[in-house]
């Protein structure tokens, strides 16, 4: 994991503060018409990055972009500085970057543990001081450690999904609607952690349902409309400005 | 009334041969519901390549046996088994790479797999004809018994007698083996946990860095292992015969299913729930009945289900009871 390493050190011939992350006009669909339109969506070191917008915005697919599950037309991503458009996403894996599905995030049938132990494949070093805190972050799970995955509430799931992804020390990561279908306060709770998360320095990219909240814990925040950028901003300027309120916070 | 000698008839007559047929099964339909687990189909070969890996165990065996070599009190054919194991590993391997990847490539239905599976079932039963024809093989040597009816009888004084034969004995010793190696594979080591986090959820295996190609090597080899070592166990118990063991496929699949496909303890169970199910329903209980009833009490007919002929349609009905009420097995696997 030499590269894992090396990508913690900046470029030495990056003028200004280049982003961890950067898609830069990013224009592609999943084949036919296009779904984005010369979208971008950066996230800087330890900071909280939304996508927020109303539905068919193409979030999702924004952030499936930068993770190179769609194939762009025209636009990079460059991770660190270095271009990664032409990799695949276990190669972006492989560089420092993790990705939490909105559905199917966990191995049900196997422990917490091993759900972790699986999130470590690709590491040949020592995991268990990742995986302590893991245990630190989300204390449930390590009271649950052996109990299948499955076998979990909704949120108890989702901090799997998240430990999961944690366990390869990932410089970003990128969350897809976390906090779908679980409760308000499992919500706020995983907010709360998620913001811990940043914290230790590692990014976050997350499409967020609930604008409101999720711009709340945002230091930037990327309104799209029909794959488009519409607002840009830091997410309390977002939540004060009158025109995006009105139109996606409901008032 | 005599209990003691109801439950010496039972046992040589039911249980220990259930226990050795149910062995045989279990290790069939762990192959079955593994490949169900990870590849995603059902594989109609199982039957056909297990006979082709027996059938590489009985002329490694003659070659031994002709070269004088001999395993002593056991039969020759464990000796032969490690040949066996790596012909049918290459040759499921060689099957993976010719037909399955393709398909896999092209993410085909399951149903297609199936279709293809059931051409390489016919394609592997040819091979096996050629190779060793399709007559019935008997490749056991060693001592016969651990112990004769006769043994038993001096040894307790009963009036009924039991016997072990060493291919039973053998049988279920191995089995076990294998089940706790197999176990301890999944359970414990990387290679058994990326396979079942694979089975799980194949898009976050990905995700995960787990190579599906590597999973896809690891289980032909496991599955292929279990399967000459299945064919193996059931020739030395029986006898060897292509068709018959293409007839295994009904009561692997009904095992496999009854106890949840891609449950590998689901697939244990039920082995032994199909063999116990075959034979009770296939036994005359009459004597069983006399040795337990009241003098006077005895009951006149031969108190048996079915005749034995009719084996293969306990599986079927097991088969189809399970699919009606409970598709996904005893152990909640995935339904077909």
């Amino acid at each position: 994991m030499t590269a894992h390493a090396d990508s913690h050190v900046r470029p030495p011939d990056a003028t200004g503060p280049e982003p961890v992350l950067i898609g830069e006009n990013m224009t592609g669909g999943y084949g036919g018409a296009d779904i984005l339109h010369a979208c971008t969506i950066a996230v800087e070191k330890g900071q909280i990055a939304v996508i927020v917008g109303p539905n068919g915005a193409g979030k999702s697919t924004a952030m499936k972009a930068v993770f190179g599950m769609l194939k762009l037309r025209e636009g990079h991503v460059r991770l660190n500085g270095r271009d990664i458009t032409a990799l695949s996403p276990q190669a972006r894996v492989a560089q420092g970057m993790a990705f939490v599905p909105q559905t199917a995030n966990i191995f049900p049938s196997m422990s917490v543990e091993e759900n972790l132990e699986m999130g470590a494949f690709l590491r040949t070093d020592d995991f268990s001081e990742t995986m302590e805190q893991v245990f630190d972050l989300f204390p449930i799970l390590r009271e649950k450690r052996r109990q299948a995955a499955g076998e979990l509430s909704g949120g108890q799931r989702q901090q799997v999904a998240v430990g999961r992804a944690l366990m390869t020390r990932p410089d970003i990561l990128m969350l897809d609607e976390p906090t779908a279908g679980v409760s308000p306060i499992v919500m706020d709770e995983l907010f709360d952690r998620i913001v811990e998360v940043a914290r230790t320095g590692i990014s976050i990219l997350m499409v967020e349902q609930n604008a409101r909240q999720a711009l709340a814990i945002a230091d930037m925040g990327y309104v799209l409309v029909q794959g488009r950028n519409r607002y840009t901003d830091t997410g309390q300027a977002l939540l004060a400005d009158p025109d995006v309120r009105r139109s996606f916070l409901g008032g | 009334m005599d209990p003691l000698n109801a439950l010496v008839l039972l046992a040589n007559f039911v249980i220990i041969p259930a226990l050795a047929y149910g062995s045989q099964l279990a290790l069939g339909a762990l192959g079955i519901t593994l490949i169900y687990g990870i590849l995603r189909f059902s594989h109609f070969a199982h039957g056909d390549i297990m006979a082709f890996g027996t059938a590489m165990v009985i002329i490694t065996t003659w070659v031994l046996q002709g070269a004088g070599i001999s395993a002593g009190v056991l039969p020759t054919a464990l000796l032969a088994l490690p040949v066996g194991i790596a012909a049918t590993i290459a040759y499921a391997l060689a099957a993976d790479r010719t037909v399955y990847r393709f398909y896999r490539k092209v993410r085909a239905k399951p149903m297609i797999f199936v279709m293809a599976s059931l051409g390489v079932m016919f394609v592997t039963n040819g091979i096996t004809r050629l190779i060793i024809g399709p007559g019935e093989r008997r490749f056991d040597d060693g001592v016969r018994f651990v112990f004769t009816v006769r043994d038993f009888r001096e040894w307790s004084g009963l009036a009924e007698g039991l016997a072990l034969r060493s291919a039973q004995a053998i049988t279920i010793v191995a089995a076990l083996i294998a089940m706790a190696l197999l176990f301890w594979f999944l359970a414990r080591t990387r290679a058994g946990k990326s396979m079942r986090a694979y089975s799980d959820n194949e898009d976050l295996a990905l995700l995960s860095g787990i190579n599906p190609e590597r999973v896809v090597i690891i289980t032909w080899a496991i599955a292929a292992t279990l399967m000459v070592l299945a064919g193996t166990l059931y020739g030395l118990d029986k006898s060897f015969r292509p068709f018959t063991y293409f007839q295994l496929l009904l009561p692997f699949f009904a095992a496999a299913i009854l106890g949840g496909l891609g449950n590998p303890l689901g697939a244990v169970v039920g082995g032994y729930v199909v063999a116990f199910s075959e034979m009770g329903i296939t036994y005359a209980w009459r004597r069983f009945f006399v040795h337990l009833l009241p003098e006077g009490w005895e009951p006149a007919g031969l108190m048996q289900l079915l005749p034995v002929d009719y084996k293969f349609a306990v599986t079927f009905g097991i088969l189809v009871l399970v699919l009606i009420f409970r598709p996904t097995g005893i152990f909640r696997g995935r339904s077909l």
